[in-house]
């Protein structure tokens, strides 16, 4: 049996837990609690552990998703959750823009704890006043070969889409390193 | 007078109470799987030691999380013959900790100690009447009556999951069933680092050990996860993965304590694009 990882990060109320609980087959192991900092009080539960979902693949095969916790005081978890994973996914609120400065230091943070690919998910588009993922991209400073998907966190085909272009980056990356 | 024997015929619990209600002064020494150290004044618990070293000040902050892996350092290559009693006041001066830091980690090792005595079944033991630790040590008093309570309590505990939980030279994997009860369970971050581990080629012991567990601390905790359906154990044939990794020569590693996943085959990639595709 393989397990393969895949770590979802992002910031505070990004929409991580949401993502996995669109694909997981099973409900999303997550320790969500009731918020006691004013500060992020802008939704009732917030993920203090982690987020675990699942995808079996066959009888030797298993993906496996973990979400970081959102508040910065489990920062310490991410390095722990990066180790081993087959790549990860940044997840943005797109809707607000006093997340981003944020989402680029978690993003920064995980290229240094392993060199495997990601990819941004601007999250959130059905919002009328979403940011483009063109915008983010800039905002965020990605090099060219980093993709930025938009994303409807609430829409499995949606998360279906961002995980495959993921995927679609290892193999990139595979043949890149095999030339 | 001699208060000497075997933990086999007079247990940990039985002593503590004979110290107390005695109110006796002096030093237990118990030969156990570590020699331990137990020092008490009038029937009340104020210091203990285990094993060759690890007990300084400076490895009981450390181990308490109130120094980090570069102060311990600085201070073990600088501080030389410092006693714990000074390295506390300068500490608490530099502003490193508190002294209420100081108590609570101290406390808190001692109880450690302690509490892990409880579970020795065997040991010869010997009291040194009005024989007391080093004048330099740090003591707090403790009184006895919890620490015998908590104790009992923790054996009784300790008992079951040794029961449950026999061996710990088996594997973990995560469980295939879709209908597992996976429902509101709560992770900490202790038993989140164990999950992290889980794979067919660490046994549990392994895994203790890469996370700085005990074995009692490693049962409770894989007991809870097997318990919750997360995971199960693996089945005695420890032969090689059915998909082999990507660099399939490579030596195996002797003692391989490995996180999920550190190489995959492009076919994989291709079995799980194919897989999310069809969700
Ligand atoms: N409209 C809309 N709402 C979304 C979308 N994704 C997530 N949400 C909502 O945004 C809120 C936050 O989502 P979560 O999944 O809890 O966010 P999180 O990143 O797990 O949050 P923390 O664990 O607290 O960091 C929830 O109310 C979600 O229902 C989306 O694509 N569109
Ligand atoms: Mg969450």
């Amino acid at each position: 049996m393989q397990a393969v990882k895949m770590v979802v990060t992002g910031p505070f109320s990004a929409g991580k837990t949401q993502f996995i609980s669109a694909v997981s087959e099973i409900d999303v192991v997550s320790t969500e609690r009731r918020i006691s900092s004013a500060a992020e009080q802008i939704k009732e539960t917030t993920t203090v552990a982690m987020d675990f979902g699942r995808i079996t693949v066959g009888p030797d095969l298993v993906l496996y998703l973990f979400g970081t916790p959102g508040q910065r005081r489990f920062d310490f978890m991410w390095e722990i959750l990066s180790e081993g994973m087959l790549g990860f996914i940044v997840i943005v609120d797109s809707t607000r823009p006093e997340t981003f400065r944020e989402a680029k230091r978690i993003l920064e943070t995980f290229e240094t704890y392993a060199s495997t690919p990601f990819v941004v998910a601007a999250n959130k588009q059905d919002h009328s006043d979403a940011w483009e993922p063109d915008d983010l991209r800039i905002i965020l400073s990605l090099q060219n070969g980093v993709k930025v998907l938009p994303c409807v966190a609430l829409d499995k085909e949606s998360v279906k889409n961002v995980l495959l272009e993921l995927l679609y980056s290892v193999l990139e990356r595979m043949d890149e390193e095999d030339r | 007078m001699a208060l000497k024997g075997n933990l086999r015929d007079f247990s940990t619990t039985q002593l503590l109470n004979l110290i107390n209600l005695a109110r006796k002064t002096g030093t237990l020494s118990i030969d156990g799987p570590q020699p331990a150290q137990l020092s008490f004044r009038e029937g009340k618990l104020i210091y203990a030691s285990l094993g060759n070293g690890q007990n300084d000040l400076a490895h009981v902050l450390f181990e308490a999380g109130k120094l980090n892996t570069k102060q311990l350092q600085i201070i073990q290559s600088r501080a030389g013959r410092t006693s714990d009693k000074q390295l506390g006041h300068l500490l608490i001066q530099a502003g490193y900790v508190t002294q209420s830091d100081i108590i609570q980690s101290v406390r808190q090792h001692v109880l450690d100690i302690v509490y892990k005595l409880f579970t020795w079944a065997d040991g010869h033991f010997r009291f040194d009447a009005n024989r007391l630790p080093e004048p330099d040590r740090i003591t707090i008093p403790i009184d006895l009556e919890s620490v015998i309570m908590e104790g009992s309590r923790r054996l009784k505990e300790w008992e079951r999951l040794q029961h449950e939980l026999p061996n710990l030279d088996v594997a973990l994997r995560f469980t295939e069933r879709p209908d597992a009860r996976l429902r509101n369970i709560n992770l900490t971050v202790e038993e989140w680092r164990v999950v992290s581990f889980v794979n067919p080629r660490n046994n549990i012991s392994q895994i203790a050990r890469a996370n700085n567990l005990s074995d009692f601390q490693i049962r409770r905790i894989v007991y809870g996860l097997l318990q919750a359906g997360l995971v199960e154990f693996v089945r005695q044939q420890r032969t090689a993965p059915v998909v082999s990794k990507t660099n399939s020569t490579a030596p195996p590693a002797p003692e391989p304590v490995e996180q999920q996943s550190p190489s995959v085959k492009r076919s994989v990639v291709h079995r799980l694009i194919e897989r999310i595709r069809n969700l």
